[in-house]
């Protein structure tokens, strides 16, 4: 699969500021396709869970009222450079896809 | 007498088992029922146990005042509150109110950045849930073209 994350991890200090740009539609389910009429069903990220150096640091769950192509950011402190950050999400239809970086 | 040993071993040996299985959940699970809910109060309660949060001014919520596109309305939200557990995102009028809500684990800052989707205008709430208690601290986002979809 292309890969679906983007990330950006800043350190400062021990502190270490992450954004992170996800590709997906983020479907809510109530939205018509104009060509053919029907609903277009749900299909949203679900879950986003980032890790560093195993350590769970933001578990973020979203609704289907997070905009598509979801942007998230965040901090964390006790990051050093050479930490493996780890972002993973997964859909409500069992998709899921993760990206690995090395603090610096 | 023979048996009824038996029985009380083997179901021993199962509950030592099952306490031994690796931790395979590192997170809560997804909060459906809040996020299904189609009232603030119902979402609230939902995920919180109570809708009855405390206004505090050491919340920053920031939000514009106009959002032109309800599609991508951009929030953030940061605290000076301590012990935070979680950090949610709220909007009243949306169909479903309870946009959003992360867990904060000790060590991570009590701070994010998003983007929502909002039909209409409505108050955005940030519920912040910490050792001492649920704090909120709210804002109206004018919005001109609902951003829901359909």
């Amino acid at each position: 699969m292309t890969p679906t994350i983007k990330l950006s991890a800043k350190l400062d200090g021990n502190v270490a500021d992450i954004k992170s740009l996800m590709f997906h539609p983020m479907e809510t389910g109530s939205r018509i396709d104009p060509d053919t009429g029907n609903t277009i069903p749900a299909h949203h990220i679900t879950q986003l869970i980032f890790t560093n150096n195993g350590k769970t640091v933001m578990v973020a769950n979203f609704s289907t009222a997070v905009s598509k192509n979801p942007f998230f950011g965040f901090s964390f402190e006790g990051a050093s450079a050479g930490d493996i950050l780890k972002a993973s999400w997964v859909d409500n239809l069992g998709e899921t896809d993760e990206i690995e970086t090395r603090l610096a | 007498m023979k048996i009824a040993r038996r029985m009380i071993i083997k179901s021993s040996l199962a509950l030592l088992a099952l306490a031994s299985l690796p931790r395979l959940l590192m997170a809560a699970a997804w909060p459906q029922k809040s996020f299904s809910s189609s009232a603030a109060s119902e979402a609230l309660t939902a995920l919180l146990g109570t809708d009855v949060t405390t206004p505090s001014d050491k919340i920053e919520l920031k939000v514009p005042e106009i959002a032109e596109n309800g599609a991508v309305v951009p929030v953030t939200i940061r605290t000076s509150l301590e012990n935070v557990e979680s950090i949610s995102v709220v909007v009243k009028n949306n169909p479903r109110p309870m946009a959003a809500t992360f867990e904060i684990p000790p060590g991570t800052l009590p701070r994010i950045a998003t983007r929502i989707k909002m039909g209409e205008t409505s108050d955005v709430m940030a519920v912040i849930k910490t050792g001492n208690g649920i704090y909120s601290a709210s804002s109206e986002v004018k919005v001109t073209i609902g951003g829901c979809g359909g």
